[in-house]
């Protein structure tokens, strides 16, 4: 049962990141499809953060709390600067929204994987592989109460909730960026700066979808691939968020929902009756998908998404 | 009086334009990229890239990897239709991927299992594929589920089931499919002689023809009939072609289940070649169908320029693999191909900066055409006096 609690709790923090990621950005106006592509720029920004540390966090010389926080500002970071792709592009020149995100999608693996490879090469002219590994740098993350290992991005990803909802509805500044996601030009009206508020929603966006990608990157395992990017889970992050009806408290509940769909998927086997079933092991593999099209189903009916996402802003449209 | 019209003014020449600049800013990127890894090598592994099957020593070895190429090629050119069909009619079919997995795991089992001739095989991938684009088409119709989020989840489901099904007709010692020659010969497509202009490369057949014809024909819906009238009339305004009496949710699932079909038929062209295996264990979903959306938007949204993007697509990406591996990552292909998809974007922007160009000549022109009269009138008033 604890694995279970574990990897649904670990699960449920990338979800909230990155679905509170596309919740900025979209109440801002902009849909962030390139989601998947940040969550991948932002891990390999944290694991390359993490693998630094490999050896001074084995031989104790480096504090656990440095560690964290350097995966955590490294990986906040290249998602951000990466999102800056999404905003010259969206804001600025007014491109498809869905076209740049999907490129963004595309772009981020082949620039993660060759990147990887490139360092891994120079540092052993025999390996020719994308992968980097964390082992040792990933134990600062974990504290254990008994056998619970808590993961200090379970507490980022609640304080990052809490957060997120005293900006969105408590602070001049959400209230402004929401403004610009219903009516841009209303807020354009009473002096808001509309390109201003886009650029702030998708920079926020990039940096939750980069801390996300750390998260996911270091459930369960202490290496990664990158040729495989994140297995849709950006995409798994924007049905939380349709879900959660652009809500904050609402995308944690349904974060939860889904996270435990997905945790089932690796710790299934421990589970006695769930064995019996004798399912094939991509059945569960396959279920957080199906679940989130039932849900999607039942909830994208009366979704109350802002009224301007996905429309380019235009001065001259007022 | 000038009656010559401007080229540069003509849409298709904007249009045409406007891919070359995607493609030489991202060969530009790329170069850079290269040069950043390793600079000695990389004018030899852009020429590489670019060359593709031109490299290659011997003139019959040069026609072969010519039809590899094109036997790639054909698969591409039906996904990029497949999204550029939706995409008139304001869908995004990202969706496509999905679609192509389910019909190239439909059409090996039918070939592997059922034995069945490849027509049958061919025609089963074209609907396993309808099928898998009418769910996103129903959802999207009737449930209001964004179609870019539910093509994202059934890609994967689609994946899954594949590797689940191909996992009956796999190799006992390997993770791959068994090859469709030993297995069932009657399922490969026929190659009608063609290969024989290939030098001999066996993969060669009807399919490269067939995507060509395909393509024309999509084209003649969208430009001839009353079909593709109201598909594109509902892309431009969703509401106003609903007021004119055209069936919006009709439309979406009509869309979405042709734009099934071509991909799936796409991955039955392709694997019914017998060119590739289907690994039983993937863990991601081909890049074919999304590649198809830098074919879509690179051919400038036209069903023709679709097939020419589609061909560039394949020769960069198997050009990308006949570099020197130890040096240089095999991903250098699809950056080139992400980033071209990325300024992709921007194409309405490099149509903008041409149009104000010359808009601001034709101001300067005219200006000065103004001022010539005047002078003239100011002359003829002067005789008269």
């Amino acid at each position: 049962m604890i694995p279970l609690i574990q990897y649904t709790l670990l699960f449920t923090s990338v979800l909230t990141l990155v679905a509170l990621g596309g919740c900025y950005a979209e109440h801002s106006g902009v849909i962030n499809l390139g989601l998947e592509g940040m969550m991948v720029m932002g891990a390999f920004g944290g694991a390359l953060a993490l693998k630094s540390f490999n050896a001074s966090f084995a031989s104790g010389s480096v504090p656990a709390v440095v560690v964290v926080l350097a995966a955590v500002i490294c990986s906040m970071l290249s998602g951000m600067l990466y999102s800056c792709l999404l905003g010259v592009a969206c804001i600025n020149f007014k491109a498809d929204q869905t076209l740049v995100g999907t490129a963004l999608n595309m772009l981020a693996t082949a620039v993660a994987t060759i990147i990887a490879k490139t360092m891994n090469t120079i540092a052993d002219p025999d390996n020719v592989s994308a992968t980097i590994s964390y082992v040792n740098a990933k134990k600062a993350l974990l504290v254990y109460f008994g056998k619970f290992e808590f993961n200090w991005f379970m507490l980022i990803a609640v304080i990052a909730l809490i957060i997120a909802y005293v900006v969105l509805y408590k602070t001049r500044f959400g209230l402004r960026l929401m403004a610009c996601g219903e009516h841009p030009q209303a807020a354009d009206s009473v002096g808001i700066s509309v390109n201003r508020m886009r650029w702030s929603g998708v920079l926020i966006s990039g940096m939750f979808g980069g801390l996300g990608g750390i998260v996911y990157i270091t459930a369960g395992v202490s290496e990664w691939k990158f040729e495989y990017g994140v297995a849709g889970f950006g995409f798994l992050s924007l049905a939380v968020m349709i879900f959660g009806q652009w809500k904050p408290h609402l995308i944690a509940a349904s974060a939860i929902l889904f996270g435990l769909f997905r945790a089932l998927s690796n710790v299934y086997t421990g589970f006695d009756f769930l064995k019996e079933l004798n399912l094939p092991s991509t059945f569960y593999n396959m279920l957080p998908y199906i679940i989130s099209l039932i849900v999607l189903a039942f909830t994208s009916m009366n979704s109350r998404a802002p009224k301007a996402e996905g429309i380019p802003y235009d001065k001259s449209a007022r | 009086m000038k009656t010559k019209k401007n080229i540069l003014k003509s849409n298709a020449f904007q249009t045409i334009l406007s891919s070359l600049l995607c493609i030489l800013f991202g060969v530009i990127i790329c170069y850079i990229v290269l040069l950043c890894i390793n600079p000695a090598g990389a004018n030899e592994a852009m020429t590489t890239i670019l060359q593709n099957f031109l490299s290659a020593s011997k003139a019959n070895l040069r026609l072969k990897n010519f039809g590899s190429t094109l036997v790639k090629t054909a698969p591409l050119i039906m996904c990029g239709l497949s999204i550029q069909f939706c995409y008139k009619t304001g869908l995004f079919n990202i969706g496509a991927a999905g679609q192509y997995v389910v019909g190239a795991g439909i059409s090996l089992y039918a070939a592997l299992a059922w034995h069945l001739p490849w027509f049958v095989c061919l025609l089963l991938a074209t609907v396993v594929g309808a099928v898998w684009g009418a769910i996103v088409g129903f959802l999207k119709a009737y449930r209001n589920v964004n179609e870019v989020i539910s093509g994202i989840m059934l890609n994967w489901i689609g994946l899954y089931l594949v590797n689940m099904l191909t996992g009956n007709v796999k190799e006992s010692t390997s993770p791959y499919t068994i090859p469709i020659k030993s297995e069932s010969p009657q399922s490969l497509l026929p190659s009608l002689g063609l290969e024989n202009l290939f030098g001999g490369n066996k993969y060669v057949g009807i399919a490269v023809p067939l995507a060509i014809i395909i393509a024309i024909v999509i084209y003649i819906i969208q430009q001839r009939t009353t079909l593709g009238y109201v598909l594109i009339a509902t892309g431009y305004n969703k509401d106003a072609a609903k007021y004119a009496g055209m069936k919006g949710s009709k439309n979406i699932i009509i869309t979405l289940i042709i734009g099934g079909a071509l991909a799936g038929m796409g991955a039955g062209m392709y694997y019914l070649t017998g060119m590739e295996q289907w690994t039983t264990t993937s863990s991601s979903v081909p890049d074919m169908g999304f590649n198809g959306i830098a074919a879509t938007f690179l051919g400038g949204l036209n069903p023709i320029g679709t097939v020419f993007a589609a061909y560039f697509i394949e020769h960069i990406t198997l050009g990308g693999s006949k570099i020197n591996l130890n040096v240089y990552p095999s991903q250098i292909a699809d950056l080139m191909s992400a980033i071209i998809i990325y300024l992709c974007g921007f194409t309405l922007f490099f149509k903008y900066c041409i149009n104000s160009y010359l808009r601001n000549k034709e101001e300067r022109a005219a200006r000065a055409t103004v001022e010539v009269t005047k002078d003239d009138k100011a002359k003829e008033g002067g005789e008269g006096k």
